[in-house]
This record gives C-alpha cells, sequence and structure tokens, in this order.
C-alpha cells in the first residue's frame, strides 16, 4: 500500500471514530445532553484523535527508520568484500542497489542482482507490516477512547488541549524553520572566516572573488572585501527609500483623509498591485526603458551616465516597494480615532494642520513599520538590482555608475559550477549572514518602535 | 430665578402637539437658531428647531438618545461638516451673524466656538502640547513666555494645574478619565472661546470626577456661553439655567431649567423626566 493511501486510509478511519465516539456519548446521555460532561461532537474529536494520532505517530516514527534499517540489512547479504568497504562507498553502493530497483540506472550488475532482489522484498514487506500495523493502532486507539467515554468523562478539555498542542507545533514549524536557516548560513560563513579574515571581510574595499579553480586558469588571486557591496547596497536603498517614502505616504494620506470612498475603493487596490508585479518584470522595466531614460537624459546635461547605473535600479525599487509604505501607512492613518481628529478640528485647526500635527504623529508607529519593512524588502531585492544596477564593484556613491549589492553578489557567487571548499562559495553564505542580520535588526527595530508607541491614543 | 410655585400652573400640552412651547427667546441672545433644518442623507435628524442661547448662561439639552440634540450641538460650531452627507437648512447666527454663509470661515468659528467631547481626546502629546496646540495654530502667542502663560491659565481655569503642574512634558493620555476631561476644557478654553459646547462631558467619568467637572462648568459660566447635552437630568439641574427639551428632532419645550424640572409644561416633557420612557 503507498504510504498516501494508508494515510487517506487512517483519516477515513478517525472520520468513522468520530461517529463512534459521538454515537457512544449520545448513548451512554441516555437521551439527556445535559447527563455529559461535554457535546457529543467533542467525544467524537477526542475518539477520532485517538484513532489517527498514534497511528500517524507510528507512520512518522517507521518513515524515519525504514530506510538506514533496510539498508542495513541490505549490506549484511552482500559479500565480505563489499562489507568491509567505506562508509561513502557503501553509501554509493546502496545508490546502486536502490538505481537498479527503480530501473534507472540501465543493467542490473550481476553482483548485486540477489540484493536488488532482496530489497524489492524488503520494501514491499515493510510497506504491509506498516498498513497493518497502522489500520490495528487506528482500530485500537478508537476503541480505547470508545471504551473510555463516561458521563463525566472530560473530552473537551482534552480535545482544546490538543489542539493546542497542534497549533503551537504549527508555530514551532515556522520557528524552527527560520533557526535552521540561520544555523545552515553561519556553520557555512564560520567555514569562510576560516579561510579570509573577518576584517578583510568587513573592511576590505576591494572585491574581487574570482579565484583559479585548476592551477592553468588565469584568475586574479580573489579579494573579499564587502565594503563595495554594503555602499553599493546601501546606495540603491537609499534611493529607493527616497522615492517610496514620499509618494507613499502622499498617497496614504490622500487616500486615507481626502479621496472619496469611491476613488479609494479602486485606487488602493490598484497601488497593491504595484506589489504583485513580479520582480523580474520590473527588473526588465528599470534596464530597457528607465536606465536608457536616463542615460539620455543625462547625455542631455552633459553628464556621463552609465548604461547600468543605481539610480536606475534604486528608483524602479522605489516604485516596488511603494505599496509597503502606502498600504501600512493608510491602515495606520485610518486606525487614528476620529475623536482625536475631531478634537483637533474643534479647536479650529485646518484639514492640513490635523493630519501633519495630530494625525500623522499618532500613526507614527505604523508608519516607520512601514517604512522599516520597505526597507528591509529593498535590501533584500535582487532582480532588479542584477538587470538594472550591474555587477561591477565599483566603490562609489555617484549614483550614475554601476553599483553592485549584496544580494546580487550573492548569486552571481553561486551560479555556474560550485566547489564547496573554496571561498568563492562560501563567501555568499558570509554575505547572506550580514544581509539576515541587518534585515533582523531592521525589523526588529520596526517591531520596537511599533509596540514602543502603540497605545498612546488607544 | 423665578421661584416656581409662584407661576401659575398651565394646561398641559397633549403628546400630539409637537410646536415648540416655553421661551425660545432671550434678550441679547449670543447665538439664535431659525428654522434649523438638518438631513443624515435622506434622514431628517432635526426638524425645524428655533432655539436662542443667551450670553453667560448654561443650556443643557435634554432628550431621549437619538433625539438629535448632540446634532443640533454639532451644527453651532459646524462639526457636522466633515459627516459624509450632512446637510443644514436654515439660519444660525452667533452674534448676529450667520455662521453658514458663504465665506464663512470655519477655522474662525471654531476658535470662537470650542468644543469638548463625550470621550476624552488628548492629543497623543505632552500635558503642555495639549493645551499649546490651539493657541499655536491660531498665533495666539507671541513668544514662548507668552504661550507658557496661556498654558499655566488655562490649565488653572480648568482646575488641573495644582494637580499636574510637575507633569507638563508627560503624554495627556496618561492621565486619568477625569483629568483627561479637564485636560480637553483647557485645551478648548486656551484658544479664548465665547462658547463651549458640551456633549455628554460626564458621561465616561466617575462620580468624584462628574462633580468636578460640574464645577467647573459654573465657574466658567462667567465667562463663557455653554451649550451642553447630557443625559443626566440630575446634571442639568445642577448646571444649567436654561433647559431645551428635544424629542424625535424637535425641541419641545425651552425654560428655566428650575420650571422644567419642577413644571413642565408639555406632556413629552414631564413623561421624560419623571423617567416614563427614555
Amino acid at each position: 500500500m503507498q504510504k498516501s493511501t494508508l494515510l487517506l486510509l487512517l483519516l477515513l478511519i478517525s472520520v468513522y471514530a468520530f461517529h463512534v465516539g459521538q454515537k457512544r456519548s449520545q448513548e451512554i446521555a441516555q437521551g439527556k445532553i445535559k447527563n455529559l460532561h461535554s457535546l457529543p461532537k467533542y467525544y467524537g474529536y477526542y475518539t477520532a484523535l485517538w484513532a489517527f494520532l498514534p497511528a500517524l505517530l507510528l507512520l512518522f516514527i517507521w518513515l524515519g527508520f525504514e530506510s538506514p534499517v533496510i539498508n542495513h540489512s541490505v549490506i549484511e547479504t552482500l559479500p565480505e568484500e563489499s562489507r568491509s568497504l567505506s562508509n561513502d562507498l557503501k553509501g554509493l553502493l546502496i545508490n546502486d542497489i536502490h538505481n537498479s530497483l527503480s530501473g534507472s540506472a540501465g543493467e542490473t550488475k550481476p553482483e548485486l542482482k540477489a540484493a536488488v532482489e532482496y530489497l524489492r522484498d524488503l520494501k514491499i514487506w515493510s510497506n504491509w507490516l506498516l498498513s497493518f500495523l497502522a489500520v490495528s493502532f487506528a482500530f485500537m486507539g478508537m476503541y480505547f477512547a470508545r471504551s473510555r467515554i463516561r458521563q463525566g468523562h472530560r473530552a473537551r478539555n482534552q480535545v482544546e488541549k490538543t489542539v493546542m498542542w497542534f497549533l503551537l507545533g504549527s508555530s514551532l514549524i515556522a520557528i524552527l524553520t527560520t533557526v535552521g536557516i540561520v544555523l545552515s548560513v553561519l556553520f557555512e560563513s564560520i567555514r569562510f572566516f576560516g579561510k579570509i579574515p573577518l576584517s578583510e571581510f568587513l573592511f576590505g574595499l576591494q572585491w574581487s572573488p574570482q579565484i583559479a579553480m585548476r592551477s592553468d586558469q588565469v584568475a586574479s588571486a580573489g579579494a573579499f572585501g564587502a565594503v563595495p557591496l554594503f555602499t553599493g547596497t546601501l546606495l540603491i536603498s537609499s534611493i529607493a527609500l527616497i522615492v517610496a517614502v514620499p509618494i507613499g505616504l502622499m498617497s496614504a494620506i490622500y487616500l486615507a483623509e481626502y479621496a472619496s470612498l469611491g476613488f479609494r475603493s479602486v485606487a488602493k487596490p490598484l497601488l497593491e498591485i504595484l506589489a504583485g508585479i513580479p520582480t523580474v518584470v520590473y527588473g526588465f522595466f528599470a534596464a530597457l526603458t528607465v536606465a536608457p531614460f536616463i542615460r539620455g537624459l543625462g547625455a542631455d546635461f552633459g553628464l556621463d551616465v552609465s548604461s547600468e547605473s543605481a539610480l536606475a535600479a534604486g528608483l524602479v525599487m522605489g516604485i516596488m516597494i511603494i505599496p509597503f509604505v502606502s498600504s501600512l501607512s493608510d491602515d495606520f492613518i485610518n486606525a487614528v480615532p476620529q475623536s482625536l481628529r475631531d478634537g483637533a478640528y474643534a479647536l479650529g485647526a485646518t484639514q492640513s494642520e490635523t493630519i501633519r500635527q495630530v494625525v500623522i504623529p499618532a500613526a507614527l508607529p505604523g508608519i516607520v513599520g512601514g517604512i522599516l519593512l520597505a526597507a528591509s524588502r529593498a535590501i533584500g531585492e535582487t532582480m532588479i538590482v542584477v538587470m538594472a544596477a550591474g555587477l561591477a564593484a565599483n566603490l562609489t556613491a555617484n549614483p550614475l555608475e554601476a553599483v553592485t549589492t549584496v544580494t546580487t553578489q550573492i548569486v552571481t557567487l553561486l551560479v555556474g559550477d560550485q566547489e564547496f571548499d573554496s571561498p568563492k562559495t562560501l563567501a555568499a553564505f558570509a554575505l547572506g549572514l550580514v544581509l539576515f542580520l541587518a534585515t533582523l535588526v531592521l525589523n526588529i527595530l520596526a517591531l520596537h518602535i511599533v509596540r514602543k508607541y502603540r497605545e498612546q491614543y488607544e | 430665578m423665578r421661584q416656581p410655585e409662584n407661576i401659575p400652573i398651565p394646561a398641559s400640552f397633549s403628546r400630539d402637539q409637537l410646536q415648540t412651547v416655553g421661551d425660545i427667546f432671550v434678550e441679547n441672545p449670543r447665538i439664535q437658531c431659525r428654522n434649523v433644518d438638518v438631513y443624515y442623507g435622506e434622514k431628517h435628524a432635526i426638524q425645524d428647531v428655533n432655539l436662542d442661547v443667551g450670553r453667560n448662561e448654561v443650556i443643557a439639552l435634554i432628550g431621549p438618545s437619538g433625539c438629535g440634540k448632540s446634532t443640533f450641538l454639532r451644527c453651532l460650531n459646524r462639526m457636522n461638516d466633515t459627516i459624509l452627507g450632512c446637510r443644514v437648512n436654515g439660519e444660525i447666527k452667533l452674534d448676529g451673524l450667520d455662521i453658514y454663509a458663504d465665506g464663512l470661515d470655519v477655522v474662525t468659528l471654531r476658535a470662537q466656538v470650542g468644543m469638548v467631547f463625550q470621550k476624552p481626546n488628548p492629543f497623543p502629546k505632552s500635558i503642555f502640547e495639549n493645551v499649546a496646540y490651539g493657541p499655536r495654530i491660531h498665533g495666539l502667542a507671541s513668544d514662548k513666555f507668552e504661550l507658557e502663560e496661556i498654558v499655566e491659565k488655562s490649565l488653572r481655569r480648568a482646575g488641573l494645574w495644582d494637580e499636574i503642574k510637575d507633569y507638563l512634558r508627560h503624554p495627556g493620555t496618561g492621565l486619568s478619565g477625569g483629568q483627561q476631561q479637564r485636560l480637553c476644557i483647557a485645551r478648548t478654553i486656551a484658544v479664548n472661546p465665547e462658547v463651549i459646547l458640551m456633549d455628554e462631558p460626564c458621561s465616561a467619568l466617575d462620580p468624584i470626577a462628574t462633580a468636578k467637572i460640574e464645577q467647573l462648568i459654573d465657574d466658567l459660566r462667567e465667562d463663557y456661553t455653554i451649550a451642553i447635552v447630557t443625559h443626566s437630568m440630575q446634571q442639568a439641574a445642577r448646571v444649567s439655567q436654561r433647559t431645551a427639551y428635544f424629542h424625535l428632532g424637535k425641541v419641545i419645550e425651552v425654560g428655566d431649567t428650575a420650571l422644567i424640572f419642577t413644571n413642565p409644561r408639555h406632556q413629552l416633557t414631564e413623561d421624560y423626566i419623571t423617567g416614563r420612557f427614555g
């Protein structure tokens, strides 16, 4: 039986168990639900959970141990000389056997034939055993739960508790994934800093990560000073924020305070569509439309603009993050109580005075939160920069020159052939770590600001 | 004030008669309202209201919920302008000038007619900034010292100075409900208005804070004209000189507070103040 079929079967059994539990509780209640501690449906859930969860647990444990156990016993059947191989070679051998079984390895080597047969039998065996055990666990759980149903049995409390554990588990998955990502980046970064000193990475002014992979290749010796990348990121993000913050904030103010309901209901979704455009589309808009335009404009003024410029990337990125600023600001401006506006109007404040001096200060935490969110989005943005700002790691503050950013370099470092022990590849992880820390700090700052000032007008 | 027992008991007006009874007019009025109608979209919220408000008097507007007393109050400084679909017909004059005339500056009007709301609504700023806000936007103080003087005077007038003089830089929202409401009153009198409108100013406050505000209203009568909407008839009796009873968007009866509460002329007024409905 396939595992997905088994899962489906377990679900069906638990649906059945729900009815069994519900019916049992109704029998015990003798027609009066008041006699029961909980409503009959809770006894249903209780029985269903007992039918489903132990079987599911068994399934997971089985999946965890199945392949090591099977692989080990397959190795045991091999001749003596294979068994004495190193672990790596054993792994290769096992892979060979698995591939032969699935037919992707072409001809089966004659000396492995017996092992392949054995593996196939084991797998079939294991599957049937699992199915049998899981289904019997499900039924045993169901009958166990059914036998425990009494008039005073607190099924509701136990179901609620299970729900709580389930929710906790879900949030743990999200948190643990984050921790896992951080750790994987951290360990690779530590390996990188073993080869390149931290001070060179953080303070070096030269970025040129190409290293000769073979002795006959012509390449530079490699320089891993990340300062040009940091400044490039900073430059492009600043341009983006200079574009996005005023436009986003002002459109939020217009939408929240001045626009008619009809206009607002059309304009707000339209503005939010900006956030839904794939960044790659923004990228070629920047590279094919904005960059040549800026170049032409620069030429008219006698300025020499390179065809890939920080300005083009920054401008388009600014357009992209407008919705982050405007949508959040709009929500927070709307959340400012009408009574505060009334208070200002009643003192004779004009609409713009009211907005500037009362509404915006009251909504400031949300607005700052929106801006910081937009900033971390800008720092993490890759595609627009790849396409519009180039890859040259220039250390410059001139927005008309080509620059590159941290994310763009991560992409270039990891594209193509990889050697996972070369500093070139490992540098990507170090850059990722820096990026992660930067956006983490921004997000913590945003949360802190929002929390600190939130209650002021409530 | 006239003694109620000296007045002959008038015939009680029946419930069907919705003409205003009592003394609509006063000598030398501060506010005159003539044939005022207010519509919220299709809804006719205020119907043909005629009412005068005298100088240095406290007039209480009472009546069951939804009778239009708050709506009427908000007409007097054009706060209804901010409500979508609200239309005001008729004539409202402040010191003889039509406040709904074309070209009238709402900003100036609201500086003359201040308002205190049901729920205290201090700005999320410091206590000082809350009071200084009005004088600032109207340019009432020429320098910092003058501004501080206005703030102190207003806070003293509102009876709040002694409690908070050491905490002027603290947020206004950190005060207790009663203090917040007195801060809002201080904020209102800081712009030196002629009229103060109060929309159930004590409904969110405990009895002690309410007593303080009532005392304050009585003190403020020396310098200001006050119109107060209230659900508490005891409060109306304690603080006001005249009372107007609103019913379904109409003014049913206006007159001296003492008279209205001891000797209502209209059946509906009598029903309301004796607690038969509302």
